[in-house]
């Protein structure tokens, strides 16, 4: 286990790392001083109340926001200190967003807005992009919905256009802030079944949620409390999505 | 992210919203519009003041006597006798951007001929008087050399007189008329000239040598009503003008800072004296049009923030899968400038055909320029660009975390 750990690419890396949110009269601690490694094919979720720090971590990790204080490497870079238009860059290249609200284009069909973070991307052109976007609507199962628009689509399909296109630049992690938090169970086990796979084929995903049923799905949880990290577990008996799906009463019955 | 790509997103969200993105454009539109109709209305009285005045002739200076004052009563403009034979020869001679000359001899009376009679102006001038007004005979001829020398007693006609004294089976060339009492001959008839600048008949002239006019008819011999000049083009006009009054001055002995006891006018700041009102309308009219297209800018910063705060999400979207705030920034603004030139462009489709409504309904003298379509077209790009920066630095400012969250 251990020289598999060496092995593995750090894919995230933080040392000493705080963020403080200057409010003007008082200061909130956001984050106290973290240390932590994400390893390359690591499925990680993390857990904490609202106002544990969770959310900042994942703002700082997807370059959306910069710590106070600290290191933050990604994929082998220092990123603590880039100005705005590299940390877009960073974003554009390395990492994929999924978010509780999906935040898809209304009006813009799931192949386009699967395109979107292509379209930034000035090296990739209009017929690699098509295709690119293409292969990751394949990959998340929505083929025959490319041309739909995201209200003639569920919300579990919509997290799954979203998911695609958070994969179609090719990012090192895939980021998720509570990615179930407005699907029902059986649509929530739905997703987590695509996260699963997707973490199958090599993908690292970090997620944030505060639901434990949905963090056992994950290997490694990490729960935060008043900025600082209170716990961590390796989970021994992951649960397996696909058979927590079999396990619900059929879907009429609902 | 490229222009093409950007200019289909913004083609895009303008279509989501037509009926708020034609309103939005309705202001430039109208401003355009009226720009448009406002100058070609300007240009086309303009253009008409300028055909009327080139009647004139072509490349005209105009010298007059000046004014005398008599016991400090100022008399009309002309009546001085302040120019002379020998002054029209000196210019002749001396200032060599004149090409013609004529004097002018200025008489009026009754015409008979036969049992007819009529009333007009007489005017006595030399051959080349006919070439500076560009006047043409239609048919006999001009004055012979003879006859300036002679004082010849005869006569060109205009077309109104000629109607007037002969029926129309009679060609009036060599025909015999009494000018007050004096027999004249009838050698030439002009060619129809139509109404002048100021509404009057053009056709409604005598011309006979300059000689037979101021000898026979005033009974002067040395004092000039007036002198018609044509310089030798159109840009030797001001240089023909400063000869001519370097050298009155020099013959009569008048420093520069003095007023001459002639006055000299060009046909350039006769158009000038004529044009300076429409100009003046012109200017006034197309400044009420531009401050509509102004109204219409703001309408289009108004919206394109209302955009911006209807957007916040979506731009904190783009911005977390890599927008720059330069792709944003670009985004907005493309969508403003699109609004204002297609606004522009319906707006100067507009300008035309009320111009031409103009034409077609009230008759107007209407001249639609290429230069007030591509004016008025890149105020309303300048607009979209100026109204269009706002929103679209303020979008482009946003923090992705906070646009992201926002409800």
């Amino acid at each position: 286990m251990k020289e598999q750990d060496q092995e593995r690419k750090k894919i995230i890396s933080v040392s000493n790392l705080s963020k403080v949110y200057d409010m003007g009269v008082i200061k909130v601690h956001a984050l106290r001083s973290i240390d932590m490694n994400i390893n390359e094919g690591e499925f990680t979720a993390i857990m904490g109340h609202s106002g544990s720090g969770k959310s900042t971590l994942l703002n700082i990790f997807g370059c959306l926001d910069v710590p106070t204080e600290g290191k933050y490497w990604l994929d082998g870079a220092d990123v603590s200190h880039l100005n705005k238009n590299q940390l877009a860059r960073m974003r554009n290249k390395k990492i994929g967003f999924v978010f509780q609200t999906y935040n898809l284009l209304p009006r813009t069909s799931a192949l386009e807005n699967v395109e979107l973070p292509l379209l930034y991307n000035p090296e990739i052109r209009r017929k690699e992009r098509k295709e690119r976007a293409m292969n990751t609507l394949e990959l998340v199962g929505l083929t025959d919905w490319s041309e739909h628009f995201p209200n003639q689509l569920s919300g579990g399909q919509q997290q799954r256009v979203a998911i695609a296109r958070a994969l179609v630049n090719d990012p090192v992690i895939m980021l998720a802030d509570e990615p179930t938090g407005n699907l029902d169970t059986r649509t929530s086990f739905e997703v987590m079944e695509i996260f699963q796979e997707l973490n199958g084929r090599g993908i690292t995903i970090a997620l944030v949620t505060h639901e434990t049923d949905i963090s056992k799905f994950a290997a490694r949880n990490i729960l935060f409390r008043d900025g600082r990290i209170s716990k961590e577990t390796i989970i021994k008996n992951i649960k397996n999505a696909r058979e927590e799906l079999e396990k619900l009463p059929p879907e009429d019955e609902l | 992210m490229n222009l093409l790509n950007l200019f289909v997103i913004a083609l895009r969200s303008l279509n989501k919203n037509k009926i708020r993105s034609l309103l939005t454009m309705l202001g430039i539109i109208i401003g355009v519009a009226s720009v448009i109709a406002m100058l070609a209305i300007g240009q086309g009285s303009r253009d008409s003041i300028e055909n009327q005045i080139s009647g004139l002739g072509s490349n005209v200076i105009m010298v007059f006597p000046g004014a005398t004052f008599r016991g400090g009563v100022a008399t009309a403009a002309g009546s001085a006798q302040s120019l002379e034979m020998d002054d029209l020869e000196a210019i002749r001679v001396n200032c060599p951007s004149v090409k013609y000359l004529s004097p002018v001899a200025r008489a009026g009376g009754q015409i008979i001929a036969g049992s007819n009679n009529w009333n007009s102006s007489i005017r006595g001038v030399y051959n080349e008087y006919l070439d500076i007004r560009n006047i043409e005979v239609e048919s006999g001829s001009r004055f012979a050399e003879t006859d300036e020398k002679r004082a010849s007693k005869v006569c060109i006609i205009g077309q109104t007189v000629a109607e007037n004294l002969f029926d129309e089976y009679t060609d009036p060339v060599g025909e015999k008329i009494r000018i007050n009492k004096i027999p004249f001959t009838v050698i030439g008839l002009l060619k129809e000239k139509g109404q002048g600048g100021m509404g009057e008949d053009q056709d409604d002239i005598i011309y006979a040598p300059f000689s037979t006019v101021q000898r026979r008819m005033r009974g002067d011999r040395q004092n000039i009503q007036q002198i018609y000049i044509s310089a030798v083009s159109e840009e030797k006009i001001e240089l023909a003008s400063e000869e001519i009054d370097e050298l009155l001055r020099t013959r009569k002995n008048i420093s520069k800072y003095e007023d001459p006891p002639f006055n000299i006018r060009t046909q350039t700041e006769i158009v000038e004296m004529f044009t300076s009102t429409s100009n003046t309308m012109m200017v006034l009219l197309a400044g009420i049009a531009s401050i509509s297209l102004i109204v219409g800018g703001i309408g289009i910063m108004n919206i394109m923030l209302v955009s911006v705060t209807e957007r916040t999400r979506e731009i904190g979207l783009r911005m977390a899968v890599g927008a720059r705030g330069k792709d944003i920034l670009r985004q907005f603004l493309l969508e403003a400038i699109l609004l204002s030139l297609l606004g522009g462009l319906i707006g100067a489709a507009f300008g035309i055909l009320s111009s031409k409504l103009f034409v077609a309904i009230m008759n107007w003298p209407v001249t639609v320029s290429s230069y007030s379509v591509v004016l008025a077209f890149s105020f309303a790009f300048i607009i979209g660009v100026f109204f269009g920066w706002y929103p679209a630095g303020k979008a482009a400012r946003l923090i992705p975390m906070d646009a992201l969250r926002y409800e």
